[in-house]
């Protein structure tokens, strides 16, 4: 169905789901219990998970195929989020036209960046992307001040008056679709459940499930097909009268326009752009995600982006009075002991945590949790594992 | 996927709809319920505590998060009541906030305004915070400061000297106690003409970003009205650590002063790199060479090491003040911690104190009744002097301390001393002074959520 087998219809259907439900999957615990800590299923966190999930998405269509490590992917996020606000600021207040606004500006600097990056491979490539990229954080941080706002960035002020908006003086606009406020929604209690239903966030959902789509349909064309040809031996094909150039600067461009699009949809949510979103880290996170979750694999990016943005979000709010709490019940010198131990690992050390689970997935699960979801799978199944199987699921890992 | 997961949300959605039909009578809008965003309704109320825990200024986000526990063990009762006892204004009684047992939540700002304005989401709209406070950077306090604005919670801002944070980018629900860079050049300039005369030449080296912009443009105005004059100004990149290429051309401008207008470790490496050129040991039309810094803290002073030895710079608390307020503030984080506090950390302690006041004198939580009781609202006893919070700008007015590095510092935390105490009416300025955005900067409305 939709040009999809039924294999990839299925998870397509599974994606929809989760997505469309995830703000009840997202709160599994009661509002007031010790363990609402860990909830994240609050409007926030959700745009966050869809958007950088769009992000890895568009990366992986570039990195996951074609194997080229774009290492300045950043930068087109902070540049799809510079157009989309100034798009916001001067003209409409409507998230659409900024939406698209974004990702038009991150495929034209993807082009010109892809052109040049692109004549070069390997690690070459890598450090030419993360060059840009540096660069154009250092000209939006100080150079470019007076359009990016500089430190300091750009949002939507009470001076701002779009042309299509009739905003009363002194009256700072906000982000909508169609009059619609991004952050419009309403909670639903079940007893002491608690879920936040929010209109930003189905939006941005709604654009996550058809960049999945969209890049499904990539995986599995001929195009698609060209990507991974150029990851298995780009050599060989240029011996057999193939030009691989445009392909990959194809991919470029379309992972780039997902860029584009995830920082469109971040100005749409949160209206406010700053040169962070490009700086190296920010980079190199989605290279983390990707590898995580599993490159080259469909859902790994989602699923590496959500690990991460949690950990981020949730890992990083734990503090030492939590801790007293939760170990308040053992005697005091092991309770003292056991914080000593736990407390590095959360709060302001969740990078720590990050990296000891990244080192893990990469020696263990090469396949990102993409493969340890399947090598669960089958444990579950009471199957052993089929060498035939794992070929036709798993990626070769990053090269 | 596989074949278990289906399973799985199978289950799950099974449960939830189970778990719907049970619960279905108790559904409810609950923005319907609230008159404002997170109004504390149970006998606690939630404050957010959003401080740098890594990145470069994860020494001040410590400071200040240590500041604003005891801040709170003070509000709840506990502990010795700190400046609590000294504040000109007695409404807080010790038994948290209206009556409410104070607890908080933390977050990393990590320095950058988007994980800052994640983290301070997560406050609002998981933890239920009814205001944000902290901060280490004027970036991260604009960016936070927009966003109470419009999510319609108080924002206390942290250490932020920036003028823009009071100044263009002004917001009804944010308040800053800090000072900033304009209070910096007003303070220093009559104790630099003092010490070194009116008719230096001046050199400037700025860090390209916008509280550089905007320091340099202070210090400048200031300097250059006793007389100084401005050879050049030259902006450093914010991530340079070796500052010998832009020291080596300061000796051929002809100038016989230094300003470094930097911070953190950019202040740290430049101003190393400058004594190690040995300019300090120079004569430049006649006079012996200096250097200036605008902005001084003790932590940079405690990496600067030696180099800040006489070296000149203005601070907005230092804990050998000796008034009462300070005196106590000083005793009671000197006994819980077992060092003195920061010019960080006191900010933070007086902005949740002066928030829980304005809570009390208010009688409401609600965000525009607080913007009302801090608006104009005249303290003292808090470190400071008397101050005043500035109903147009809702920036803090107080004396500046200018001070300079100790030739023969005492101990780790002794690198300062006071040199003079510059009084408020010097440093006070116009709200619409086009340092601070002209005319057109507004406060707008204050928004409550509702």
């Amino acid at each position: 169905m939709l040009g999809l087998d039924k294999k990839d219809f299925r998870l397509l259907l599974i994606v929809i789901a989760i997505t469309l439900l995830a703000p009840f999957i997202l709160n599994p615990f009661p509002e007031g219990s010790g363990m609402a800590q860990f909830n994240a299923g609050y409007p926030d966190l959700m745009q966050r998970f869809v958007i950088y999930g769009i992000f890895a998405i568009g990366f992986n269509i570039l990195f996951g195929l074609t194997g080229y490590l774009s290492f300045g992917h950043a930068a087109f996020l902070g540049v799809g989020s510079y157009a989309a606000i100034w798009m916001m600021k001067l003209v409409t207040l409507n998230v659409i036209p900024a939406i698209i606004l974004g990702v038009i500006i991150a495929g034209l600097f993807a082009l010109a960046v892809g052109y040049i990056s692109l004549r070069r491979s390997g690690i070459y490539f890598s450090i030419l992307t993360l060059a840009f990229a540096q660069m154009s954080y250092a000209l939006a941080y100080s150079v470019l001040t007076p359009i990016t706002g500089g430190e300091t960035g750009l949002q939507i002020k009470a001076t701002d008056s779009p042309l299509l908006s009739n905003l009363e003086p002194g009256q700072i606009g906000r982000a909508n679709l169609f009059g619609m406020d991004m952050r419009a929604g309403f909670d639903l209690s079940f007893g002491d459940w608690l879920f936040t239903i929010n209109a930003g966030y189905y939006i941005a959902a709604v654009f996550m499930i058809l960049a999945f789509y969209l890049s499904i349909r990539i995986f599995r064309s001929p195009f698609g097909t060209m990507l991974r040809a150029v990851k298995s031996n780009q050599t060989r094909m240029y011996y057999t009268g193939l030009n691989a150039r445009p392909y990959t600067l194809a991919a470029f461009v379309i992972s780039g326009m997902y860029a584009g699009l995830a920082g469109g949809l971040l100005v749409a949510m949160d209206t406010q752009a700053g040169p962070e979103r490009m700086f190296w880290t920010a980079s190199g996170e989605v290279v983390l995600m990707t590898i995580l979750g599993g490159a080259g694999t469909l859902i790994g990016p989602v699923l590496g982006s959500g690990a991460i943005k949690y950990m981020e979000n949730i890992l990083s709010k734990i503090n030492k009075d939590i801790l007293h709490e939760w170990f308040a019940f053992m005697p005091d010198g092991l309770e003292d002991f056991i914080i000593a131990i736990v407390y590095p690992f959360i709060g302001k050390g969740w990078h720590l945590t990050l990296g000891l689970i990244f080192m893990a997935v990469v020696i263990f699960l090469p396949g990102g949790l993409v493969e340890g979801g399947q090598r669960i799978g089958r444990l579950l199944r009471g199957k052993k594992a089929n060498p035939n199987d794992d070929k036709a699921t798993q990626s070769t890992p990053a090269e | 996927m596989s074949k278990t997961d289906l399973t799985r949300r199978g289950l799950l959605k099974t449960s939830a709809i189970a778990g719907a039909g049970v619960a279905l009578p108790t559904i409810f809008t609950a923005s319907s319920a609230a008159a404002f965003t997170n109004e504390p309704t149970g006998d606690t109320v939630t404050l957010g505590f959003n401080v740098p825990q890594t990145g470069p200024y994860a020494d001040e986000g410590a400071d200040e998060l240590r500041a604003y526990e005891l801040a709170v063990e003070h509000l709840n009762g506990g502990g010795d009541g700190g400046m609590m006892n000294t504040f000109s204004s007695n409404a807080l009684q010790g038994n948290g906030i209206m009556g409410k047992k104070v607890e908080y939540v933390t977050g990393d700002t990590q320095t950058k305004a988007d994980a800052a304005r994640a983290s301070a989401k997560s406050m609002i709209e998981k933890d239920g915070a009814v205001m944000i406070t902290g901060g280490s950077s004027s970036g991260v306090a604009v960016a936070v400061q927009a966003l109470c604005q419009e999510a319609g919670v108080i924002f206390m801002a942290g250490l932020t000297h920036s003028n823009d944070t009071t100044g263009k980018d002004r917001k009804a629900n944010g308040f800053r106690h800090f000072f900033n860079s304009y209070m910096s050049g007003a303070a220093l300039a009559p104790v630099l003409a003092n010490a070194y005369g009116t008719d230096r030449k001046a050199y400037h080296l700025t860090a390209d970003y916008n509280w550089g912009y905007t320091t340099e443009e202070a210090v400048r105005a200031s300097t250059e009205a006793m007389g100084w004059e401005t050879v050049a100004a030259v902006k450093t990149p914010l991530t340079q650590t070796d500052f010998s290429s832009y020291i080596a051309p300061v000796l051929q401008s002809g100038a016989d002063t230094l300003v470094l207008n930097h911070y953190g470790g950019n202040m740290v490496n430049s101003l190393t790199n400058a004594v190690q050129f040995g300019l300090r040991d120079k004569q430049v039309n006649g006079k012996d060479f200096q250097i200036v810094v605008p902005l001084y803290s003790r932590l940079m002073a405690k990496g600067a090491g030696e180099n800040v030895k006489g070296i000149f710079g203005s601070t907005n608390w230092h804990w050998s003040l000796q008034d009462e307020g300070s005196k106590a503030f000083v005793k009671s984080f000197g006994t819980k911690y077992g060092f003195p506090p920061s010019q960080a950390a006191h900010t933070c302690y007086v902005q949740a104190m002066l928030y829980a006041d304005a809570v009390e004198r208010a009688g409401s939580f609600n965000p525009c009744a607080v913007v009302e009781a801090l608006e104009g609202f005249e303290f003292d006893g808090m470190g400071n002097g008397p101050t005043l919070y500035r109903a147009e700008d809702h920036q803090c007015f107080k004396d500046v301390l200018v001070v300079k590095g100790k030739e023969n510092p005492e101990s780790e935390f002794d690198l300062l001393e006071i040199v003079e105490v510059t009084p408020v009416d010097q440093v006070t300025y116009a709200p619409d002074h086009p340092q601070m955005g002209g005319a057109d900067a507004t406060l707008g409305e204050c928004n409550d959520g509702a």
